[in-house]
C-alpha cells in the first residue's frame, strides 16, 4: 500500500497522470460534441473513436503504426527543441523538406543496390532537415530573431520549395502526386507483414505500415540516451533551463542553439522520409498549398509526451490511433474533425498540466495527514494501563538487544 | 496607370488585415501575454460573420450587412480570447501551449459546425460580395489620390486606419494605455501602485482577441467569395509584422504595407509588366513574402524591443 502511495508521489509518474488526465478531459468534451450534434448516434460514434484502429482489425492497427512513424519523428523534433528551451514550431516545413530530399533520392538514384538505397534516403531526408533548421537556428543564435517566426516563415519557403522541386523533378502528372520510389528505396518491412493484415478470401489486405516505425523507435531511444546520459544533452538542457547561467559556467551557448535547432530539423525530415519510402500503396507527397499536418501535430504529441522521447512514442500512437478512428466515424455521419477538436481539448488542458500536477499529491498528503491526526486522537484515549504495557514491551526489547 | 491603381488596391487588400491584427497582437504582448492564437482568433471571427452573412444575405446586403459582420466578428474574437486569458492568467498556464490548442480548435471547429449545419454538407461557406463601393462620392473624384483610396474600397480599408489611429491614442494617450503597458513591463511594479494586473492582462489579451476575429473577416471579404476555414496563416503573419513593427503601432503600420506589399508582388506578378515576362515560376513568386520577412527580420531583431515580461504569467508571490 505504502509503496502504491509512493508510486502516485513520484513526480515522473504524476506527470503521465496529468496527462491521461487531459486525454480523459479531452475525449469526455468529444462525447458531449458528438451528443450535441446527434444524440442518437453518439454513443455509437464514441465507441467508434474508442475502437480507434481496431476497427479495422490487424491491417488498421498497421495504418495506425504507419501513419505514428511521422509523429513519432517530429514529435521528438519538437519534444527534442522543447527540452533546450526552443520552440520549433517550423517541423512542417522541415518534414516537407526531408521527404522531398528521401523521394527525389528514391526515385533517381537509382545506381544504389537494396540496402543501402533506402539509407542512403533516409540520410538524405535528415540532412535536409537539419540544413532547413539551420537558418532559424543561425538567425537566432547570432541575429536575434526569435525561432517561433523563423521558423514559420521557413514553413511557408519550405512548403513552396517542395512544391516546386516535386512538381520539376519526381511529378507524376497523371496522378497529380510525386512518384513511386524504386522498389529498393522502399522501406524492408521488419517482420511487420506478418502480423498487420486482414484476410480477404485466400489473399492477404496488407497493411502498409514498415520497419520504419522500428527506425522511429530506436531514434526515440538514441535521443533519450542523448538527453539523459550524455554530458552533450546535459549542455544544451542546461542551455534551455538558464542560458545565462551555462554561459557562466563555460558552456557555448550560440552552438548549442545552432546544434539544437539542427537536430530537431534533422528528426523532423527523417520522419518526412520515413513516412514517403512506403511503396506504390504508401503516402505520396500531394502538391497543394497545404502545410504538413504531420508537422503541426508533432506539437501536441510532443507536449501530451512531456517532451519525453519514451512517453512520445506512446503520445504518438495514440494520437494517430484516435485519428484513424476519426476517419471511421464517415460511416455515422459524423465529421472526422471532432478528433482534431479532442486533440485540441486534450492540449489545452495539458497546459494547465501544473495544476493537476499538484492535486492529486495534495490530496494524498491531506489523506495522510488526516490518518495520522486520527492515530494521534487514538493515542489520547488509550487507557494508562495499555500505555505501562506498551512500556513493559519496549523495555523487553531493548533488554534483549 | 491603371496597373498601379491595382498594385495599391490589392496591396491595401492584404495590409488591412495584418495592420488590424498585428495591432491586436501589440495590446495583448504589451499586456504582458503573448499570443500566438491570433490565427485561430482570426478563423473564429471570419467563420461566425461569414456564416451570418451567409444566412442573412437573402433579406439584408451592402454595408450595413457588413457593420453587423463586423461586430460579430469582433465579439466573437473577444469571447474566444477569453479562453487564452483564463489559461494564462488565472491558471498561469504555458501561453504557447495554450495559443497550440486554440489554433488547432479553431479550424477543427469551423469545418465541423459548417459541415453539420450546413445542408450540403460541405466546409465551404460560400457568400455574395456586395460590400465593394465603386468609388466613393465626392472624394472618389479627386485625381490620382481619389484613384488610390476612394475606388475600388471597402469601408474595412477606413476602419483600418481608424483602429490604427485609436490603438496610438489609447496606448500613449490614456491612463489605461499606461497601466497596460507597465504590465508588460514590469508586472510587480504596476502592482504596487494599485494596478489590476490580471484585469489590465484580460484587457490586452481580450482586444487582441477582437480585433484578430476583425481581421479574420477584414481578410476573407475582399480576397475570396467563400470561407474554407482558414486564412491562409495570416495569423502568424501578424505575429512577424508585430515583431518587425516593434511592438509599436505606426512602425506595424509600416511593416503590414511592406508585407502587404511583398504578397501583391506574389500574387499580382503576372499583371506587372516587367515581371510578367520573365518566367520565374509562381511557386518561387509565392515565397516572396516569406524570405522578404525573415531577411528584414534578421536585420531588425538585434535590438529587440519586446516588452520584458511577456509571456511570463504573473505571480504575485513571486520575486
Amino acid at each position: 500500500m505504502n509503496k502504491l502511495k509512493n508510486t502516485l508521489l513520484n513526480d515522473s509518474f504524476n506527470r503521465a497522470y496529468s496527462s491521461v488526465f487531459s486525454i480523459l478531459i479531452g475525449l469526455l468534451f468529444g462525447l458531449i460534441i458528438l451528443m450535441i450534434s446527434n444524440s442518437d448516434q453518439a454513443v455509437d460514434g464514441f465507441v467508434i473513436i474508442l475502437k480507434g484502429g481496431f476497427s479495422t482489425g490487424a491491417k488498421g492497427m498497421g495504418q495506425v503504426l504507419y501513419f505514428a512513424t511521422p509523429l513519432i519523428l517530429t514529435g521528438l523534433s519538437v519534444g527534442f527543441a522543447f527540452k533546450t528551451g526552443l520552440f520549433n514550431i517550423g517541423a512542417a516545413g522541415q518534414f516537407i523538406m526531408g521527404a522531398f530530399a528521401a523521394v527525389y533520392i528514391g526515385v533517381k538514384w537509382t545506381f544504389l543496390p537494396a540496402p543501402w538505397h533506402w539509407i542512403v534516403a533516409l540520410i538524405g531526408a535528415a540532412v535536409v532537415g537539419g540544413l532547413w533548421a539551420l537558418i532559424p537556428g543561425l538567425l537566432k543564435a547570432y541575429l536575434n530573431v526569435h525561432e517561433v517566426i523563423a521558423t514559420i516563415m521557413m514553413n511557408y519557403i519550405g512548403m513552396y520549395l517542395a512544391n516546386y522541386l516535386v512538381k520539376l523533378t519526381v511529378y507524376d502528372s497523371k496522378k497529380a502526386l510525386s512518384m513511386n520510389v524504386a522498389e529498393t528505396a522502399v522501406l524492408p518491412k521488419g517482420g511487420l507483414d506478418q502480423v498487420f493484415f486482414n484476410h480477404i478470401g485466400t489473399t492477404k489486405d496488407m497493411s502498409t505500415v514498415n520497419g520504419g516505425i522500428w527506425i522511429a523507435i530506436l531514434i526515440a531511444i538514441v535521443i533519450y540516451i542523448i538527453l539523459n546520459k550524455t554530458t552533450f544533452g546535459y549542455e544544451l538542457k542546461a542551455c534551455g533551463y538558464n542560458p545565462h547561467a551555462s554561459k557562466y559556467a563555460g558552456i557555448n551557448d550560440k552552438r548549442n542553439i545552432v546544434l539544437s535547432m539542427v537536430i530537431a530539423g534533422m528528426l523532423a525530415g527523417l520522419g518526412g522520409g520515413l513516412l514517403y519510402l512506403a511503396g506504390a500503396n504508401g503516402r505520396h507527397i500531394k502538391v497543394v498549398d497545404v502545410l504538413a499536418a504531420e508537422g503541426f501535430n508533432g506539437i501536441p504529441v510532443a507536449l501530451l509526451g512531456l517532451s519525453n522521447p519514451i512517453g512520445i512514442i506512446f503520445s504518438a500512437i495514440f494520437i494517430s490511433y484516435i485519428t484513424q478512428g476519426g476517419n471511421y466515424l464517415q460511416t455515422l455521419n459524423f465529421v472526422p474533425e471532432v478528433i482534431d477538436i479532442i486533440i485540441a481539448c486534450i492540449i489545452y488542458f495539458s497546459a494547465f498540466a501544473l495544476i493537476f500536477r499538484n492535486i492529486l499529491p495534495r490530496f494524498i498528503k491531506f489523506r495522510k495527514e488526516k490518518k495520522a491526526a486520527k492515530a494521534e486522537e487514538q493515542m489520547e484515549t488509550t487507557t494508562a494501563a495499555e500505555v505501562e504495557v506498551e512500556a513493559q514491551v519496549k523495555e523487553e526489547g531493548s533488554d534483549k538487544e | 496607370m491603371s496597373i498601379l491603381f491595382l498594385v495599391f488596391q490589392q496591396t491595401m487588400f492584404f495590409s488591412i488585415p495584418l495592420l488590424i491584427v498585428a495591432l491586436g497582437g501589440v495590446f495583448t504582448e504589451r499586456s504582458g501575454v503573448t499570443n500566438i492564437a491570433l490565427d485561430g482568433m482570426m478563423i473564429m471571427g471570419a467563420f461566425t460573420s461569414i456564416f451570418f452573412i451567409n444566412q442573412m444575405q437573402a433579406t439584408m446586403s451592402g454595408q450595413s450587412l457588413l457593420l453587423i459582420a463586423i461586430l460579430i466578428a469582433t465579439g466573437t474574437g473577444a469571447i474566444f480570447s477569453l479562453l487564452h486569458a483564463y489559461a494564462a492568467v488565472n491558471l498561469k498556464a504555458d501561453q504557447i501551449i495554450s495559443g497550440t490548442a486554440l489554433n488547432m480548435f479553431a479550424p477543427a471547429f469551423a469545418i465541423f459546425v459548417a459541415r453539420m449545419i450546413q445542408e450540403n454538407g460541405v466546409q465551404q461557406i460560400n457568400f455574395a460580395n456586395t460590400f465593394r463601393i465603386q468609388s466613393v462620392p465626392l472624394l472618389g473624384d479627386i485625381p490620382v489620390i481619389g484613384g488610390l483610396f476612394f475606388k475600388n474600397a471597402y469601408i474595412t480599408t477606413y476602419l483600418g486606419f481608424v483602429i490604427l489611429i485609436l490603438a496610438v491614442f489609447v496606448l500613449y494617450k490614456t491612463r489605461f494605455g499606461l497601466r497596460l503597458r507597465a504590465c508588460g513591463e514590469h508586472p510587480h511594479a504596476a502592482d504596487s501602485v494599485g494596478i489590476n494586473v490580471y484585469r489590465m492582462r484580460y484587457a490586452g489579451v481580450m482586444i487582441s482577441g477582437a480585433l484578430a476575429g476583425l481581421g479574420g473577416l477584414v481578410f476573407v471579404i475582399p480576397t475570396s467569395t467563400n470561407f474554407n476555414a482558414t486564412v491562409s496563416g495570416y495569423g502568424f503573419l501578424a505575429l512577424a509584422v508585430m515583431i518587425f513593427g516593434q511592438w509599436r503601432p505606426l512602425r506595424v503600420l509600416f511593416a503590414a504595407f511592406f508585407f502587404g506589399l511583398m504578397k501583391t508582388i506574389a500574387s499580382a506578378y503576372s499583371v506587372i509588366p516587367f515581371l510578367s515576362t520573365s518566367d520565374i515560376p509562381s511557386d518561387i513568386y509565392k515565397m516572396v513574402p516569406f524570405i522578404a520577412t525573415l531577411i528584414v527580420l534578421a536585420f531588425s531583431s538585434k535590438s529587440s524591443q519586446a516588452p520584458k515580461a511577456v509571456a511570463i504569467p504573473y505571480d504575485k508571490g513571486s520575486r
